[in-house]
């Protein structure tokens, strides 16, 4: 059958600047390169590059560069040629289009639409380099009152808690999705800063247990490599109910990637496909979900908080306060930009709203009901820097997750391809050449400085609102205005416009 | 034998005198169970309980090697995410039993609620079975990636089927084993009636021995040889269903 599709990239290789070296192909898993032997020449398949710029960023001379491929259909606002060049995929394999990462699409970004406020005059600043800053966070539930002995000790029991040194933890990523050395990293990194990482729902490796009050397990519709060592191993336990990448959908780890080591984290035969349903099928509703809490507080001895985790969906709100009621000490909000190894590219451009929204709507929601103060709110899905981060707190979130920019640290280039199982960075794949070229001992120390950077100017922008601890700027949302907004956006996100004043 | 009386007692409360209970001695009595959760959750090797009453859902979650002996029913998700031990019911059992379990034994001397066995797993030299002396509701072994379940069928009436709608659909590893067999519609796309082997029929007899044992039931009359065995077609069911984008 012809192959309508052209190649989505051209390679640009500079003749005088190549010294025929061979180590693009070296570093192409995608086996783009090949050396022409007859002409003495490296030559390029250009329809199998995806443009993850390893080989141009390996090459010694810099002969190389990769751009978008320069044949264009008729102009065509409706008929794009990515509208058309998926028809043709599809039609030619009768295939789901699957994709990975999160949402590329030009929806809105409310991030970028809300600015922050800062001190002038009336209360001073704040310099976090000089004075004290208070940016410890802690993720749990809070009693609904305090009692004290006769002599002032505290009686009540206090929930389990999570103490993180910055309002940033490390989302859910399995083991079989991303590498080992990308698990040590993150395993390591959470561990030097104080904070939080995530299994994922595909098991924790034996080798990671010694990370483990770093480490929140998760527990998935799969029910991959859970046990009751497992569960106790880590400091909270995160109930998977969706994704933002794909809400509504489950996970689906393909045989290939089920190697000896995936196999035993996960506890399932090797290469066998490693399939989580969509549903879990012993929640059907609320009450069910309150019994998946409490089966892992039974099995955990109540030392855990216990994290439920759902996609930013349409009725989110509404979800959030039954999860907030089923027992849960934190509820996850996965926004549509979250990424994925995996996902059917339909659902993940498709389905699911904005975090912003989101979490706005949700700890308005809960603070109408008076629950807002029992419960801690963690956002995920796409946070890109400290300002966004300073935003969601504003916004009402106790804590981000994230992933994206994780992995962007450790090299991911965002080529979109992780379910190849191919990825050039050592990331997302489970090929053992691969997996070496990312060195756990450099990569951990690059998460430690973005999230250390990131703490920075966290308390830089905190200090700027003369505001000298972070649980003051939870749920602030004076300390936010709305640009380029409509009404509607502004009541959602509960927000003045930019200059009105209070 | 400790014996712990149950009625009125929150299920924390008594799954807290549970563990005290087996720090003492490893056979454990309970009596007036009446709906209490999680009974039995985690519990390791050695442990014995005989349960009387009707234990609640999540009956023996997690759990670890531990045996139960139920005279009564169990309610849902018996065994969820076990991942080993022996589970005994003198009686019905609800939906989801041995949800995700890894590894152990249940043995249901009636019959079975919806999607039993769901997403069972093995691993290494952990097999799950579940032997079920009556039938079996909808999607039974529904995602099955691992282990068996066994139907034998007995006392059902002419118009009983011995499973529901949609058995196996998604089974991607395991076996199936119904006495009599189930008819092709109730079957879901993704497994197939496959040869029984020698060793499934030792693992057949053994099994029924077993059942027998437990029950005091003299099964004389069941032959292994009419049991047909269903088992998935791929293990990597979905592998031709998506392009990449
Ligand atoms: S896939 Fe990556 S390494 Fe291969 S040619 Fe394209 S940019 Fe270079
Ligand atoms: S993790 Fe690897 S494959 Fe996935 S988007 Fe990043 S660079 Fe590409």
């Amino acid at each position: 059958m012809l192959n309508f599709n052209m190649p989505r990239y051209e390679i640009i290789r500079n003749e005088k600047k190549c010294i025929n070296c061979k180590v693009c192909a070296k570093q192409c898993a995608n086996e783009v390169h090949s050396y022409d032997e007859a002409d003495n020449i490296m030559r390029a398949d250009e329809a199998l590059c995806v443009n993850c710029h390893r080989c141009v960023l390996l090459c010694p001379t810099k002969a190389l560069t990769v751009k978008k491929y320069p044949l264009e259909f008729k102009e065509n606002a409706n008929w794009t040629a990515e509208a058309m060049n998926e028809i043709y995929k599809q039609a030619e394999t009768g295939g789901v289009l699957l994709t990975s990462m999160g949402n590329p699409k030009p929806f809105p970004i409310y991030w970028d639409k809300m600015l922050l406020n800062a001190s002038q005059v009336t209360n001073p600043s704040i310099d976090p380099l000089r004075e004290p800053m208070e940016i410890k966070t802690f993720i749990g539930r809070n009693p609904d009152k305090l009692e004290f002995d006769g002599k002032g000790k505290l009686i009540t029991k206090m929930p389990p808690k999570l103490e993180l040194n910055a309002p940033i933890m490390f989302s859910a990523m399995s083991y079989g999705s991303i590498s080992k050395n990308a698990h040590e990293s993150l395993a390591r990194a959470a561990a030097e800063l104080g904070i939080y990482y995530n299994t994922g729902e595909g098991g924790l490796n034996k080798e990671f247990y010694k990370y483990g009050k770093n480490t929140i397990v998760q527990v998935a519709s799969g029910r991959f490599g859970i046990d009751k060592k497992y569960l106790n191993t880590g400091a909270a336990i995160e109930i998977k109910i969706g994704q933002g990448a794909k809400p509504g959908i489950g996970g689906h780890l393909p045989g290939a990637k089920v190697d000896e080591d995936v196999s035993a984290t996960r506890m399932i035969p090797e290469g066998s496909d490693a399939i989580s349903p969509a549903p879990h099928h012993d929640i059907y509703s609320i009450e069910d979900l309150r019994q998946l809490i409490y089966s892992l507080k039974e099995v955990t001895g109540y030392k855990k908080p216990v994290f439920v985790k759902i996609a930013a969906v349409h009725n989110a709100a509404a979800i959030a306060s039954g999860i907030a009621r089923a027992g849960a000490d934190a509820i996850v909000i996965d926004g549509f930009r979250g990424g994925t190894g995996a996902a059917p590219a339909r659902v993940r451009d498709n389905v699911g709203i904005p975090i912003e929204l989101a979490l706005a709507a949700i700890d308005q929601r809960l603070r109408e009901e008076g629950i807002r103060n029992s419960v801690s709110l963690i956002i995920a899905g796409s946070i890109r820097n400290s300002a966004d981060i300073v935003k969601a707190v504003a916004l009402g979130a106790d804590a981000v997750y994230i992933a994206s920019a994780a992995l962007i640290a450790m090299g991911c280039h965002m080529c979109h391809s992780c379910m190849g199982g191919k990825c050039n960075w050592g990331i997302a794949t489970q090929k053992a050449n691969l997996v070496k070229r990312l060195n756990p001992d450099i990569m951990y120390k690059r998460l430690v400085n973005l999230v250390s950077a990131w703490n920075h100017e966290i308390q830089e922008i905190l200090g700027g609102m003369g505001i000298n601890a972070i649980d003051s700027l939870r749920g602030n949302r004076f300390m936010l205005r709305g640009i380029g907004l409509n009404d509607k956006e502004l009541e959602i996100l509960g927000i003045k416009y930019a200059g009105e004043a209070i | 034998m400790i014996t712990i009386n149950a009625k009125n007692i929150h299920y924390r409360a008594l799954n807290d005198s549970i563990d005290k209970a087996v720090r003492t001695s490893k056979n454990i009595k309970l009596t007036d169970v009446c709906g209490q959760r999680y009974i039995g959750r985690g519990l390791d090797e050695n442990i014995k309980i005989k349960i009387y009453g009707t234990p609640g859902n999540d009956t023996a979650a997690y759990m670890d090697g531990a045996e139960l002996e139920i005279f009564g029913s169990a309610q849902d998700a018996l065994a969820n995410t076990m991942n080993r031990g022996k589970i005994i019911v003198h009686g019905h059992c609800g939906d989801t039993a041995g949800y995700a379990m890894r590894g152990g034994e249940i043995y249901v001397e009636g019959s079975v609620g919806y999607r039993v066995g769901i997403h069972m797993k093995e691993y290494r030299d952990l097999k799950p079975v579940i032997v079920v002396g009556g039938a079996a509701g909808d999607f039974l072994g529904e995602y099955m990636a691992g282990g068996a379940i066994i139907l034998l069928g007995l006392g059902l009436s002419k118009n009983e089927r011995i499973t529901g709608r949609f058995c196996a659909t998604g089974m991607h590893g395991g076996a199936i084993y119904l006495y009599g067999g189930t008819d092709a519609f109730n079957l879901g796309k993704e497994a197939a009636e496959v040869k029984l082997t020698n060793s499934d029929k030792e693992f057949l007899k053994k099994h029924v021995k077993a059942y027998a044992k437990h029950f005091n039931k003299n099964l004389s009359a069941v032959k292994v040889n009419n049991f047909k065995k269903y088992a998935a077609l791929n293990k990597n069911p979905y592998e031709n269903m998506y392009c990449k984008n």
